[in-house]
């Protein structure tokens, strides 16, 4: 059977297709930019499901806090609205184009909250799913249904939407959605401290994070990622950069900018970012693909309590061809390994289950991910409540079907 | 409020089901903590007849206070195999009838699991059980100067196994998030007695976000054993603004003005003048008692930045007309500024012989319209309505004042509050900002949400509880059989089932 590329413009349409599909059972493979196509297991063939005829920003009040726009709109499109207004989402969502060599494309909305992107200033603000409203989607029923609201505090019902959150386009096809959006900052200024190692820079990190400065941003980038960084100061060091990042109203982040440069004088040597060369190195590190930029090593994402951070690397360094940064406060921790047959999922995840936490297999070539599934496997009581979800919202399993396999085979 | 009927077979077996949970729990002995309990005898069983939804009251059939997980999973586990129903509790605070026992329901307490198990300043997070109150983890870590940021009024009390299953929130939730944007891990148990974990110490777990979908479940889908909440190093400073205006619309454009101008604070809260008056005279928080709206701003964080973002705040209330400006000096005095805010429901409490506190949230640009109408209403149902209101996030706490001893005066008033929660959604709201549904809501919801809409929820429910045994006759208005739920319909077109029984 010859694949087809759907694009309905309306829910209606969009149903039809979905019940279409349904009977006899076919796989649509859910897309907007599909910039991240690669994320998640391999799929089974099957026929597009184009959702950009759904674009278009629909409400957007900055005084309420409040946008809702079509699924396929583009993030670009709304990060320039928000930005007119002196806005943004907080989450401050990552770009892994580079990374999955989808350049080309155009990230949408729906795609950053179907995969629950999150930046380095997650350890303040949360991810997408904390910035997620409302929807309205066509299930793997083909029924139109909506949950949530278009307000920044609902406790109406059940939250779906954060079911939706991460759920990678397998349980339903979201075609509206309402966000949470927040002032921009007026000032940013990053803290670089050059030449420590994990064990330090974790410290250092914490330290920070458990003062009032209220830090929004801390990473580690070993010798060779710092040396990858189009900021010249941070390439130029020669050594290993820890990187802090404060943001608010400019009296604010100045009077904080010493307070935390007191507190981390006894780690060394200090510098500071400003506005342009601070975005694009925390942009680096969100982006991942220039700091790790081998094409041929698999690329993990591994979640783990920050403290756990520098442990977790020093077990995970010895693999071979290993290169790492972490971010989040030592919490999250980019990974580029040799991939051998297996992307070393079995070591990775043994280390990942002492500390607690997971570890999610971001892109490995699809031989290797029909071997291992992506994403950490649970529990099997868990597995069994998420294959229930999916038989509830896609009883025929047409939507994305085994992108979020939990299980082995 | 009509409940499901309560199961006659379940009830006749009620003193085998009780001898059956004391084996399993051990008899109560009376004062001993550390043992469970099983709780029988009608006079005991009267202080679980309701929760703070009062209006309510049900004797549960029997009460389990559980000490451990081991025995949470045993009593639900003996329950899912005699499809008895159950309905937890937490501290019994919840203003929706989450917590309302049912006739043929076991109640299981969570107050015995009240152990804070691992303060970890490191990672940021306290490790608890699910019966401390929520004010207990931030005293418990106050010493190092951090605290646990969502900080519902009855915080003092409310349990934060509680808060999970209910999502709360409190004044602070427009910059630091409700309980599900500060909740990182949880074990629970499901209905059949398997033990899970969800979320830990570490941020991001890929897979579906079951911990998001529990949160705010209020009690449907599983019983909470134990939290991991993210806690907050306190701000150094907070600073209030007290704010009066002449004219609501006024007050209503400065809170536009200071979120236009990028300032998030940490509360900002509104009064209108009934509710003025009620807790000026309670109080005597120096109030302006000629405003007809008054605005308290709360800034907090760094020091210099709380100075700066008052002398903002200060210029935009200026520049709208604020007829009374008064800025905190000292801790006492920002401290005098809520006290009046904090006392409104006894304020209100004291002029009325009862009040019937409402929670809808509101697109806040709409709020004259809004409040006018309400007016309106008000007159229509001969009872005064006093608002209270989460300035910031839209969040509306109408208080209508009736006297339940008056004939039908209740119903009145309950009349009245579903028509404000209706007017809520008709301007783009939500009937419920942070108290839940419960049984409260329950008729209204389909005011918010199509049949369809509905049962995506109730699918939902059906993948935890697919016998629909763990708190019944809540939140959903029509009861699916998971069975039905789960039938194909290919060819479209709406399905009835005209068999199915509604309450």
């Amino acid at each position: 059977m010859s694949e087809t590329v759907f694009q309905p413009a309306s829910a209606d349409e969009l149903g039809d297709i979905v019940r279409q599909a349904m009977e006899p059972s076919r796989p649509l493979h859910i897309q907007g930019g599909a910039t991240k196509a690669g994320w998640g297991n391999a799929m089974p063939g099957g026929d597009t499901l184009d959702i950009r005829g759904f674009t278009g920003v629909e409400l957007y009040e900055p005084e309420e806090l409040v946008l809702t726009a079509k699924a396929g709109t583009p993030l670009s499109e709304i990060q320039q609205l928000l930005e007119n207004s002196h806005q943004h989402l907080a989450f401050e969502p990552p770009d892994y184009r580079t990374l999955f060599g989808t350049e080309a494309q155009d990230q949408t909305l729906g795609g950053i909250m179907a995969c629950n992107m999150a930046g380095p200033k997650r350890i303040q603000f949360g991810a997408a799913r904390d910035h997620f409203l409302g929807f309205e989607a066509v299930s793997g029923r083909g029924e139109v249904f909506q949950a949530g609201g278009r307000v920044v505090k609902n406790v109406t019902g059940f939250d779906l939407s954060k079911l939706m959150a991460g759920s990678f386009g397998t349980l339903a096809v979201m075609t509206s959605l309402s966000v949470k959006v927040l002032p921009r900052p007026e000032k940013t200024r990053t803290l670089l401290i050059s030449g420590l190692d994990e064990e330090q820079a974790v410290q250092a990190l914490t330290k920070t994070l458990k003062s009032p400065q209220e830090v929004n941003a801390a990473a580690h980038l070993p010798k060779d990622q710092a040396g990858r960084s189009s900021v010249g100061y941070v390439a130029e060091a020669g050594q290993a950069i820890t990187a802090i990042r404060i943001q608010g109203p400019g009296p604010s982040v100045l009077d904080r900018l010493e307070i935390l440069k007191n507190l981390l004088r006894a780690f060394g040597e200090l510098e500071e970012l400003h506005f342009h060369n601070s975005n694009t190195m925390w942009q680096e590190i969100g982006n991942v693909a220039s700091l790790l930029p081998d094409l041929d090593k698999a690329i993990w994402k591994l979640s783990v309590p920050p403290a756990s951070g520098p442990c977790v690397c020093a077990r995970l360094k010895v693999l071979p061809g290993a290169e790492l940064y972490l971010d989040w406060g030592g919490g999250l921790i980019w990974l580029a390994v040799e991939p051998g047959d297996d992307a070393r999922a079995g070591e990775i995840r043994e280390v990942v289950a002492r500390s607690g936490g997971h570890a999610t297999l971001l892109r490995a070539t699809d031989d290797i991910k029909r071997r291992i599934p992506v994403f950490q496997p649970p529990s099997d009581a868990l597995v069994k409540l998420s294959e229930s979800l999916k038989a509830n919202f896609d009883p025929s399993g047409i939507l994305n079907p085994g992108r979020m396999r939990m299980i082995e085979g | 409020m009509k409940m499901p009927e309560a199961d006659k077979e379940t009830l006749a077996r009620r003193s085998q089901i009780i001898r059956d949970l004391e084996a399993i729990i051990g008899p109560e002995r009376a004062n001993d903590l550390t043992t469970g309990t099983v709780i029988s005898d009608p006079v005991s069983l009267k202080a679980y007849e309701c929760d703070g939804l009062s209006a309510y009251r049900q004797l549960p059939m029997v009460v389990v206070l559980p000490n451990s997980t081991a025995q949470v999973s045993k009593v639900l586990s003996y329950c899912h195999e005699n499809q008895v129903k159950v309905v937890a509790r937490g501290s019994g605070t919840s203003l929706s009838g989450g917590a309302l026992p049912l006739e043929d329901a076991v109640m299981m307490g969570l107050g015995k699991l009240n152990q804070i198990l691992d303060i970890d300043y490191d990672n940021r997070c306290v490790v608890t059980q699910p019966g401390v109150s929520n004010l207990a983890i931030s005293e418990a870590v106050a010493g190092e100067d951090f605290y646990y940021a969502p900080d519902p009024s009855s915080q003092i009390v409310c349990s934060i196994g509680g808060n999970v299953a209910e999502n709360s929130g409190g004044v602070h939730c427009l910059k630091y998030g409700l309980t599900t944007n500060n909740v990182l891990g949880v074990e629970m148990v499901l209905m059949d007695g398997e033990v899970i974990r969800l979320g830990g110490k570490h941020l991001d777990s890929e897979g579906y976000d079951l911990l998001g979908v529990i949160t705010g479940s209020e009690g449907l889908l599983g019983v909470i054993t134990e939290v991991t909440v993210r806690i907050l190093r306190k701000p150094t400073v907070a600073r209030a603004v007290l704010l009066g205006f002449s004219e609501l619309e006024a007050a209503g454009d400065c809170v536009a003005s200071i979120i236009g101008a990028g300032i998030i604070p940490g509360g900002m809260e509104m009064m209108d003048k009934p509710a003025i008056h009620a807790t000026e005279e309670f109080v005597h928080a120096g109030y302006p008692m000629e405003a007809e709206a008054l605005l308290i701003v709360e800034l907090d964080g760094p020091q210099v930045e709380v100075n700066y973002l008052i002398g903002r705040v200060e210029e935009i209330a200026k520049g709208l007309g604020a007829d009374y400006m008064r800025i905190s000096e000292n801790e006492e005095e920002r401290e005098r500024f809520w006290a009046g805010r904090k006392a409104a429901f006894p304020a209100v409490g004291r002029i009325s012989p009862d009040y019937y506190c409402m929670d809808g949230t509101i697109p806040r640009s709409r709020l004259p319209d809004v409040i006018s109408r309400m007016k309106e209403l008000s007159k229509e149902y001969g009872l005064e309505v006093a608002n209270v209101f989460h300035a910031g996030d839209g969040n509306l706490h109408p208080l209508i004042l009736y006297d339940a001893n008056a004939p039908g005066e209740l119903d009145k008033a309950e009349e009245l509050g579903a028509e404000i929660l209706k007017l809520c959604v008709e301007v783009g709201g939500v009937l419920t900002g942070e108290h839940g549904v419960g049984v409260e809501k329950r008729d209204l919801m389909g005011t918010m949400f199509s049949e369809t809409d509905l049962q995506h929820q109730q699918r939902v429910k059906c993948s935890f509880d697919p016998d629909s045994l763990l708190n019944p006759g809540k939140v959903f208005p029509t009861l699916h059989r998971c069975a039905e739920l789960g039938r194909v319909h290919v060819h479209g077109g709406q399905t009835r089932f005209p068999d199915i029984p509604r309450f």
